[in-house]
């Protein structure tokens, strides 16, 4: 027993160190990040580069560019699908979507885009509400090697099978297939749609507001930060989004334990979508 | 208090098994129990409701930096990795699946391995994969108490006997009788050390 505590209290020493490395040598904080799922990660890429300690591990990530990057890919989160929880896009459609109609420009940001499927998705969304000439969409991650991905628009076609069953139960109205082109193996994103997307690298933990918008989609980003940082980051959108804006959440996500609570009404409690008040 | 926590993992042939033990369980039941069951992404965990209905006490899904309580039974919700962190409090994520799953067994037991160490139990039950082997292992690494089902008790008994030869564990019992465990257990925990 004392040597299991010794060995994790060392460790978590080093952990810590370890991101403070990170943080003052690449300039990404991933201190206030959960500290299981940080753990886990760091542990699985000390596990696959043969690494034989935390402390080995801090010597290369300074020393080696091409390590901190590998690092970098590991610590941030690249799971995404396009229309991911169906429900919550028709509840889009039928909640957000009248509101957006009202504007004469609208814009949208997805924060943490990731590899871009759900900015598709968004623009997909808007071409079929015919809203796409008045849109732009910001797309922001930390991450600059998935935000390239994005930008090609190129997805696999085994997952394209999986994006169309989520399309048509999200309320999809045509067939998914005709927002791309496909050849044997790969689907690229029609133009169309990509010319809708301002791709740009943000970061929600260290970089400030950066356009004022009239929706922002940010699922799944926050349930990886402690509660202070969640605040910090709430306090952000709700600078950038205009009055009567609206906040879209992941499904576990909310808004109930930071100080922007009485800040919003409620749009679909279930889907976590809230508009920012008057 | 001895033990803080107890983590299941199940799979096919589960809920029939969460039946059985949340009719058992008496409500005085206390230490706090968290479980991954293997259910579809876009389930919504009706069943929970089912089982709210077969128990005497409260079991919900676990909510993203919600404080564990005792005489509470929390469920992973479908499509998230639950985690433990060490300040008792649970971490949602949407990482890749592991073993195939999300949320996955293993990924539940070794973060609570390191929030709960030797005060923890962990318990494999019925499945057709081998997600919680590792988890198991690493429980039993860390002082924790472990318990698999009995493979040929269980619906399904690849799970188990995975969890077995990955670990020896300090019980195998069929699983009335790991109620009956845990049931006694929670008694001599609530006495004065």
């Amino acid at each position: 027993m004392n040597t299991v505590l010794k060995v994790r209290t060392k460790d978590d020493e080093l952990l810590n160190s370890l991101l403070e490395a990170i943080y003052h040598k690449y300039g990404y904080d991933f201190r206030q990040y959960s500290e299981a799922h940080i753990k886990r990660r760091i542990m699985n890429r000390m596990v696959l580069s043969g690494l034989e300690d935390l402390e080995h591990m801090q010597e290369l990530v300074l020393k080696s560019e091409t390590f901190a990057s590998t690092l970098l890919q590991d610590l941030s989160i690249t799971v995404t699908e396009m229309f991911r929880d169906p429900a919550f896009y028709k509840s889009l459609r039928e909640n957000v979507i009248p509101v957006l109609k009202t504007y004469p420009f609208i814009k949208i940001w997805h924060a943490g885009c990731s590899s871009g499927e759900e900015a598709y998705s968004m623009s997909i969304i808007m071409q079929e509400e015919g809203l796409s000439d008045r849109t732009t969409i910001y797309a922001t991650d930390f991450n600059q090697q998935v935000l390239n991905r994005a930008k090609e628009g190129i997805f696999s076609q085994k997952v394209i099978k999986d994006y169309a069953v989520n399309y048509k139960l999200s309320g999809g109205k045509e067939d998914i297939s005709n927002y791309y082109t496909a050849d044997n193996d790969n689907v690229i994103m029609n133009q169309s749609l990509k010319k809708k997307i301002v791709w740009a690298n943000h970061n929600l933990v260290t970089d400030s507001v950066f356009a004022e918008v009239n929706l922002i989609l940010c699922r799944n980003v926050l349930i990886y930060f402690d509660r202070t940082l969640q605040n910090k980051v709430q306090s952000l959108f709700h600078k950038s989004l205009m009055k009567g804006g609206i906040l879209c959440l992941g499904s576990k996500e909310s808004l109930r334990f930071t100080e922007y609570h009485e800040k919003y009404s409620i749009l679909d409690e279930k889907q976590r979508i809230f508009k920012k008040k008057y | 208090m001895r033990y803080e926590a107890i983590v299941i993992g199940v799979s096919s042939g589960g809920l029939n098994a969460m039946k059985t033990i949340f009719s058992f369980l008496p409500e005085k039941f206390s230490i706090p129990i968290i479980i991954v069951q293997h259910v579809s992404p876009l389930s919504e965990n009706l069943w929970i409701d089912l089982l709210n209905k077969k128990s005497l006490f409260e079991i919900k899904e676990a909510d993203e930096k919600e404080k564990i309580e005792s005489g509470k039974v929390y469920i992973a919700p479908s499509n998230y990795h639950l985690m433990i962190e060490r300040d008792k409090t649970f971490s949602l994520t949407i990482d890749e699946k592991v073993n195939y799953a999300r949320p996955s067994i293993d990924v539940l037991f070794e973060s609570a391995a390191d929030a709960y160490l030797n005060k923890l139990i962990g318990v494999v039950l019925t499945g057709s994969n081998n997600d919680g082997a590792k988890g198991l292992k690493r429980i039993k690494e860390s002082g924790g108490l472990t318990i698999v089902q009995d493979p040929d008790t269980a619906e399904s008994s690849f799970m188990p006997s995975s969890a077995i030869s990955a670990s020896i564990p300090d019980f195998i019992l069929p699983l009335k009788e790991i109620i009956t465990l845990l049931i006694e257990i929670d008694i001599e925990n609530k006495l004065p050390a």
